[in-house]
């Protein structure tokens, strides 16, 4: 951890700080005292001194401060000085309750630790599986989810355009336990390389054979001279049978989701643009961010998403 | 002293008010233009790349300051939801600072790296696409436009100016870097440096 302020102030800015606190305070002092009056006796004739000021024949009294109020000044005086001799106030001095905004936030931190460690670190023990049908655990786990992944992934989990649904059961890395963990814990980098190379021609072939492997309307004598160039170029991570490799995250082109069909735009259009351009899905990963245990949580309540339909 | 003689010159007035005040500032900020900390960057800080400043330059340009800060303070609450609270170290080649201080949406202080490229795009084009309940307004026009990088060594050379260590190297390249970037991805490559330099401090 790195503090706010690492090093302590020189000695010479230390006094600095010092002689100007105290300086201020001492003048405040002296100008309260030195302008304070405290006669009111009325003179031989019993008239009480004004200040000259005259408005319409209104004459202003130049009465003492009021007694209380003058008092409320010496308080502020006696609080300052109380403040600078129990908190950090004066240059180095690090005041009588050793006090510091660091301190404070590793205590608030230790108590939280404290409380919710054990916690944790029982669920940890737990095998996802069994985890996922602990209401209470998810519970938490909700939370944790909707804090950092409903950004992506949607409040109800069921992804959008580039984000992937997480509710059904298409797994881009695996839907196991260990998948989900590994998903989380180290993020993952699916790409899908640029073909444009390949040219129009090629890829509109390509396109129409995308869409008979899921049975889609598609041009049948195109797709035909499309399957040569993608057993060549596209079945090394989508499989000879267009299945998908959940090792590479190279998706299922046989099934009914395409994770990057943009609202209102069709499948076609949409296979063309990335054979065109290329995709790049990015996950980063979780545990610098929540840590472990909490990824196990996560890890649980994604997996429980198959049992609500 | 007569207070008589102060309430009557207005000058006068005028100067010790000065003089009254300035020992605030004298005693809180004076000191740190010397010490370390505020002074020296901290281990691995970087100074921002073309792309980054230019980018940094349409975050001021299009107000984020108003609605996110950047300023992760010493509280757990904070520092469980964005990371490690700011230090002044991290903040040395920050001319002018965008701490902010108000929080219509979230602290953007360690952002970087949180989401994907792709995320910060489709956000930025329509926020509601991927956080329906979002109320940020959208940024469209970033799509459209285009950085010439005229006017980027010229920013680079008044930041090396004020003591960030851009080497003439840096200066030389830095309109070849920008030229014909769209304005998204000179923000979006802003956004994923934000808050990187003190990694897996959560």
């Amino acid at each position: 951890m790195n503090n706010l302020w690492g090093d302590s102030l020189s000695s010479f800015w230390s006094a600095w700080i010092i002689v100007i606190t105290l300086g201020t305070i001492a003048l405040s002092v002296w100008i309260l005292l030195s302008n304070r009056r405290t006669d009111k006796v009325p003179d031989a004739d019993g008239n009480v001194e004004t200040t000259g000021h005259a408005a319409d024949g209104i004459e202003e009294y130049d009465n003492p401060l009021p007694k209380w109020w003058f008092q409320l000044f010496i308080l502020t005086v006696v609080f300052a000085l109380g403040y600078l001799v129990f908190y950090p106030g004066l240059g180095n001095y690090a005041g009588v309750l050793g006090w510091s905004q660091e301190s404070q936030w590793e205590e608030e931190v230790a108590e939280a630790q404290q409380r919710f460690t054990p916690i944790f670190a029982q669920y940890q023990e737990v095998p996802i599986p069994e985890l996922a049908r602990d209401p209470e655990a998810m519970q938490v786990a909700e939370r944790i989810y909707q804090n950092n992944c409903a950004v992506c992934h949607g409040s109800n989990a069921q992804g959008g355009y580039g984000f992937p649904n997480l509710t059904n059961d298409d797994w881009l890395y695996g839907g196991e336990p260990e998948n989900i963990l590994t998903t989380l814990n180290r993020g993952r980098n699916g790409l899908m390389p640029s073909w444009q190379q390949l040219g129009e021609n090629n890829i509109e072939n390509l396109t129409q054979y995308v869409l008979s492997l899921s049975s889609l309307e598609h041009d049948a004598e195109r797709a035909a001279s499309g399957e040569s160039t993608y057993l060549a170029v596209c079945a090394a991570c989508h499989g000879p049978s267009g299945t998908g490799n959940i090792a590479l995250g190279a998706p299922n082109l046989t099934n009914d989701i395409w994770l990057y069909q943009a609202p209102g735009q069709s499948v076609a259009d949409s296979v063309r643009q990335t054979l065109r351009n290329g995709r790049n899905g990015h996950m980063p990963a979780q545990a610098a961010y929540i840590g472990e245990e909490r990824v196990h949580l996560v890890a649980a309540y994604v997996y429980s998403l198959r049992f609500n339909d | 002293m007569k207070h008589e003689i102060v309430e009557k010159n207005v000058g006068l007035l005028a100067v010790l008010i000065l003089v009254a005040i300035s020992f605030g500032g004298l005693a809180e900020v004076v000191p740190l233009f010397f010490q370390k900390d505020t002074t020296e960057p901290v281990e691995g800080l970087r100074p921002l790349s073309a792309l980054e400043l230019e980018g940094r330059d349409i975050y001021r340009r299009e107000g984020c300051v108003g609605c996110h800060s950047q300023m992760v303070r010493p509280f757990r609450a904070e520092t469980e939801r964005y990371g490690h609270y700011n230090v002044a170290g991290e903040e040395v080649y920050e001319h002018n600072f965008l701490w902010g201080s108000k929080r219509t949406g979230p602290d953007l202080a360690r952002v970087g790296g949180r989401y994907s490229d792709d995320w910060h795009r489709a956000h930025m084009y329509n926020p509601r696409d991927v956080v329906p309940e979002s109320i940020m307004p959208a940024y469209p026009w970033l799509f459209e436009r285009t950085l010439d990088g005229d006017a980027t060594p010229r920013k680079m050379r008044t930041l090396r100016q004020l003591g960030v260590p851009y080497t003439d190297e840096d200066i030389a390249n830095a309109t070849a870097e920008v030229r014909g970037q769209q304005e998204i991805t000179a923000l979006v490559a802003y956004l994923q440096q934000l808050g990187t330099v003190l990694e897996g401090t959560r």
